[in-house]
């Protein structure tokens, strides 16, 4: 099921269908939409070697978590197609991306549209911040920095059971901030684990605002490198880029692509909230008409039809 | 003379790892304090060493744990909760990873003060959905607990015994399970750990003094057997006596408290442990006896419970082991 639409085509369909959908929904993760589509879509579309879905299309509703008492609990890993040694596996580090990777699920045909329908309400599992059950998600990674260390022992387990399949972990650059991801870093160097991988957005943003003024992070890809990671640093709007940066050699060393991106790339309008960008809330039914008709354009696409409040 | 084992969870360890692949030795820098150091040195393949960095060791083992291997990790028993407990939430506990958390020195059984000592971190696991405890007493504990703690369908946190341990029992853990070891009509006495050598110091002593002992020893603390220790609390006539190795706020005299008011059991409970306080750096007989958790302590709140002196003092106690701080039997001083 892969290729059926040009990478570009999903990116572009994600950006669609977050910004329709924070239209409808008075706000919502539109800037991560903005930085991460390509990184994305490129990871569903061509990157990732992954099964057919083996979940409904439609999401079940939130069916419990786990317990001893809870024996049919799956988690949304699903939707990403089975667990078979061949096939590639991913997380979504950052959890607060949901609705850009549910949006994704959607253009490459592994959910149904009337999915989002049921982003974000009481007793769905189409959860706000993506959770373990929720589609495409395989952990909770909501506090920001497991994930990676999550990915690599994963890996180092599918590696030593000899599984082709590799573990990808897509990254916020926010997580930097966290000491968990450094101690990640130097234990998949230090054990050889080259079966991991992760593209990094690296948009500068967190939710206070531009990082530099939250927290400065410096040169991340020299300190990728110093903790043991093959590290490239590409532009996250260029997929070209993207390919060969996947395509670098790193035996022995986990691979960490970073993908420098715009917050508010393919909706520039976006650039008026700058540096609050973490989540858009509309300060009028003014500014929401305006950014409607002004980010459709930019999109192609006819403003959102909005119902009456 | 109660036999002394040697380093019994390092021959342990090693017997049951070797029979069992899936099983992964991780350590956090403190191998030989967690007598894995033979191991890791004879099967080096089935050891991972993760430095000193608690917090990725516990998202790796969730990662190895999805893999469908069972690590073992193995530290000293605060670094495994305090810092990394984010990530024990949401790594291991949550998505019931099969982790096994080797935690050792538990509460004030090293000198280490403060920062090594794991005082509440049965408080702090009784708390977390999915998660199950086991605590050892003896040595027998100790060379059962692998195989106890590998037989749970989660995750699962042990008080591990280290370097010399005596031999009180000569039957496995079963887990779910409680050890009855006096079966009196007074007070029932209820211990774990290490405080069930205090309690067995102060048997005969007691015994002399004409109070009849009920005596249970606590080795799974969750899952635990309700029904079990209500029997025990309804063949007791004055009540209830708790010590533990832990702070009495959410330990098993907390456990016991729970129990005895859901089910409106309206005996006198006497909860001794460390109360409310933080212990500092000491031998483990200085701070059993400085902070209220050795023989002598038991047999104050016994009194409590009776309401008269048993004329039982300090002599009259089978004496301690008295271990230095810097013993020859210990891997280190830490």
């Amino acid at each position: 099921m892969r290729n059926k639409r040009s990478t570009e085509d999903v990116a572009m369909g994600i950006r669609r269908r977050v910004f329709e959908h924070s239209m409808r929904n008075n706000g919502g993760y539109l800037s991560q939409a903005c930085s991460a589509a390509e990184q994305l879509a490129f990871l569903y579309n061509e990157a990732l070697n992954l099964g057919e879905p083996v979940l409904p299309a439609v999401p079940r509703p939130f069916a419990g978590v786990p317990s001893a008492d809870n024996p049919d609990y799956v988690t949304g890993a699903g939707y990403n197609g089975p667990f078979e040694p061949q096939y590639d596996r991913l997380f979504i580090a950052p959890a607060h991306y949901a609705l850009v990777a549910y949006a994704t699920l959607i253009e490459t045909g592994r959910m149904d549209a009337e999915g989002l329908e049921m982003f974000n309400k009481d007793g769905s599992s189409v959860e706000m911040i993506g959770a373990e059950h929720s589609p495409g998600m395989e952990v909770h990674n909501g506090t920001l920095g497991i994930g990676l260390s999550t990915g690599a022992g994963l890996a180092f387990g599918r590696k030593r059971r000899g599984e082709s399949g590799q573990v990808c972990v897509f990254m916020s650059d926010g997580e930097v901030q966290e000491g968990q991801t450094w101690e990640a870093v130097q234990a998949a160097s230090h054990h050889g684990i080259d079966n991991l991988w992760a593209l990094m957005d690296v948009n500068d943003q967190q939710c206070d605002g531009a990082m530099d003024s939250v927290m400065e992070v410096r040169d991340i890809a020299a300190k990728f490198r110093a903790f043991g990671a093959v590290c490239v640093e590409i532009d996250a709007h260029d997929l070209n880029a993207m390919r060969q940066a996947k395509a670098e050699p790193h035996e022995g060393q986990p691979l960490i692509i970073l993908a420098r991106s715009s917050p508010t790339q393919g909706m520039s309008f976006l650039q008026k909230r700058f540096p609050r960008l973490h989540y858009v809330r509309f300060k009028s039914e003014d500014e929401r008409a305006e950014m409607n008709v002004s980010i459709a354009a930019e999109l192609g696409i006819d403003p959102i039809e909005l119902e009456t409040h | 003379m109660v036999e002394m084992v040697n380093r019994p969870y390092a021959s342990a360890f090693e017997a049951y790892a070797v029979k069992h692949p899936d099983v992964l030795c991780l350590s956090a820098d403190l191998t030989s304090s967690c007598e894995i150091d033979g191991f890791r040195d004879r099967h080096p393949d089935q050891f991972l060493s993760l430095g000193m960095a608690e917090q990725n060791m516990m998202s790796f083992a969730g990662g190895l744990g999805l893999a469908g291997y069972r690590p073992f990790l193995h530290s000293f028993g605060v670094f495994l909760y305090r810092r990394p407990y984010d990530q024990l939430m949401a790594s291991v506990a949550y998505p019931r990873r099969k982790v096994r958390l080797m935690g050792f020195l538990p509460g004030i059984t090293t000198p280490g003060g403060m920062t090594h000592q794991a005082i509440e971190d049965v408080a702090v696991m009784r708390s977390i959905p999915n998660m199950s405890i086991l605590e050892t007493g003896d040595a027998t504990e100790v060379e059962s607990i692998c195989e106890a703690a590998d037989s749970i369908d989660g995750p699962v946190y042990c008080r591990v015994l280290r370097g010399s341990v005596p031999r009180l029992f000569d039957s496995p853990i079963k887990v779910g399970e409680m050890r009855e070891l006096a079966t009196g009509a007074d007070v029932l006495v209820v211990t774990s750990g290490i405080a069930t050598e205090e309690a067995l110091r102060a048997r005969d002593a007691l015994s002399k003094a004409g109070v009849s002992i009920r005596h249970l020893h606590i080795h799974t603390i969750k899952p635990f057997n309700e029904q079990a220790l209500l029997d025990h609390i309804g063949s007791v006539s004055k009540g209830v006596v708790v010590l533990e190795n832990h702070v009495i706020t959410g330990g098993v005299g907390s456990l016991v408290a729970e129990i005895m008011a859901d089910n409106g059991v309206g005996k006198p409970l006497v909860r001794l442990g460390l109360n409310d306080t933080y212990a500092h750096g000491g031998s483990r007989g200085y701070l059993m006896k400085h902070y209220g958790l050795d023989a002598g302590a038991l047999v104050r709140g016994i009194e409590r419970i009776i309401g008269a002196s048993t004329g039982i003092d300090e002599e009259a106690l089978a004496s301690a082991r008295v271990e230095a701080v810097h013993s020859a039997v210990k891997a280190e001083a830490l």
